[in-house]
């Protein structure tokens, strides 16, 4: 394991050496000391390399990731995993708001509670979380799925269009055109297995699943007073 | 974009080290804020008879020593002087009120950035960490102190726009946001007898708070308040003679993180800020929650 200590060098020395790994590396695992919550850690990661940060993190950790795993062991600021593409970021402690925003592909967990606007805008991921999360997530949600294992604060899913989201608590109130949907089989199937894949220990069968009731998607004048 | 800081002290031993702390809390903050910076610290109580206040002027060879001699003679008072750069704290044995009244009469080009018993204000333009040098707050003990690194994308980049604001004895706001109804408020507030220095939104605020605390609101009270009366993005630190408060509008946009031990608690726009803190590694760390009123107080 590479050890990076960022006491002895900066954010950008660190990002770089990640970036210029050449796709048949052997420095596959990097272990980030003293983040002291900075920005934009392990950002734009191409390489499927494993990156533990050990400490809490600022702004945008591992946007835009591609194949690598980052481990986040404490809190992560604003926008973690942001337009992620695919492979895995996982927080131990608490994220801040926007955790996963607008994200294609990947798998993000929180172990702890996402704040505000977790999941906005999401293309794809799949984000498990293992406490609750805070007002307006899942906002104009695309596609994806969204489990919050805790509560969820008020207006989720407002705007959604195919995401589907997955509550185990209680739901502060629904955002404009989200509702609840039954849950089948074929749902507790892929819930448990997202659930699986996340190291989450909960009961499927204790989740209500929401999503689109489809109202929004055109302008409909009877609907003029939800816009 | 704005930064905020505020530390507050339980552990009397700390107090030694406030401005060491709160210095590179508020140097953490530059990136967030590198127009001009703030601070408000609360130390070194006048007596019981005694008030003191901030002064500004911008120039950096102003006659301080004739205003404090014109001031004692003016309120047949003692008066004491202690210039810092283009700021000058004058210790007073009269009342704050008729202290600011004899300073707006007769000196109207001095700006009086706060007052009371314990307080005392900076807020210069330039970076942060220049701003700390300037003033010496590295070396200021103290039991509690806030500030604010701004970056102006409405209004100019002055010291009179800068943050803090004060608006009551020992009482100052910090403020990242923009209020949308700061013009009907002041209105309001000058109904009631509020006179207003700028035409910045967080003084608004901040004599809004002073409004309610003044009705005999406490604290909590004063906040919860102002989640009613005040409409924007806002998130707020802010500082009286004995507390400490942290409020964030409904929809939580301007960040905000708070950290606790045992010995202080703290409070900043981004964790980098609070990295540093001594015990910060077992500190409790959350985000304060939209709309909820967090303060603090001396025992």
């Amino acid at each position: 394991m590479i050890t990076f200590d960022l006491a002895e060098a900066s954010v950008r020395d660190l990002n770089q050496r990640l970036h210029d790994l050449p796709a048949d590396t052997n420095e596959r695992a990097w272990r980030v000391l003293n983040p002291k919550g900075a920005h934009a850690l392990a950002a734009g990661l191409e390489r499927p390399i494993e990156v533990l940060i050990e400490g809490h993190v600022g702004y945008y950790c591992a946007g835009m990731n591609k194949e690598a795993t980052v481990v986040i062991d404490g809190h992560c600021g604003v926008g973690v995993a942001e337009n992620m593409m695919s492979g895995e970021v996982r927080v131990k402690g608490n994220a801040s708001q926007s955790a996963g925003a607008s994200a294609h592909g990947g798998l993000l967990v929180i172990e702890g509670d996402a704040s505000a606007r977790c999941g906005i805008s999401m293309k794809g991921v799949d984000i498990v979380v293992g406490g609750s999360v805070g007002h307006m997530s899942g906002f104009m949600a695309q596609t994806g799925t969204l489990v919050v294992c805790g509560d969820a604060g008020q207006s989720l899913g407002d705007s959604i269009y195919e995401a589907k989201i997955y509550v185990q608590g209680k739901v502060e109130s629904l955002g404009a055109d989200c509702v609840e949907k039954k849950i089948g089989e074929h749902h507790l199937a892929k819930l448990s297995r997202l659930l699986t894949r996340a190291g989450i220990k909960a009961d499927p069968r204790n989740f209500r699943r929401y999503g689109s009731a489809r109202k929004l998607y055109n302008f409909h004048i009877d609907h003029a007073d939800a816009y | 974009m704005c930064g905020i800081v505020g530390l507050f002290l339980k552990n009397p031993a700390m107090r030694v080290d406030l401005g060491k702390h709160l210095s590179v809390m508020l140097v953490g903050m530059t990136e967030r804020g590198p127009d001009s910076a703030g601070i408000a610290v609360y130390h070194r109580p006048t007596g019981a008879n005694q008030c003191k206040l901030t002064l500004f002027h911008a120039d950096p060879h102003y006659h301080w020593r004739q205003v404090g001699g014109g001031l004692g003679e003016g309120l047949g008072c003692e008066v004491d002087i202690e210039i810092k750069a283009n700021h000058a704290v004058v210790t007073v044995a009269a009342d704050e009120a008729a202290a600011r009244r004899w300073l707006k009469e007769n000196h109207p080009e001095l700006r009086i950035m706060g007052y009371g018993h314990l307080m005392e204000v900076y807020k210069d333009m330039g970076l942060p960490a220049e701003v700390v040098d300037k003033y010496g707050i590295r070396s200021m003990e103290g039991s509690h102190a806030i500030g604010h690194t701004r970056m102006a994308t409405e209004s100019a980049v002055t010291t009179e726009h800068s943050h803090p604001f004060t608006a009551a004895p020992d009482m100052c706001l910090v403020h990242n946001g923009s209020l949308s109804n700061h013009n009907n408020l002041r209105k309001w507030l000058r109904r009631r007898g509020h006179e207003f220095e700028t035409d910045n939104d967080s003084e608004v605020a901040a004599r809004y708070f002073a409004h309610r605390l003044g009705e005999g609101a406490s604290l909590p009270e004063a906040l919860e308040a102002g989640l009613a009366d005040l409409d924007g993005f806002y998130t707020f630190t802010m500082g009286t003679l004995d507390g400490f408060a942290v409020l964030r509008d409904g929809i939580a946009c301007k960040p905000a993180v708070l950290a606790e031990t045992d010995d202080w608690v703290a409070m900043a726009s981004e964790f980098r800020s609070l990295a540093n803190l001594p015990g910060v590694e077992d500190a409790t760390i959350w985000e304060p929650k939209p709309a909820v009123v967090y303060t603090w107080s001396l025992q």
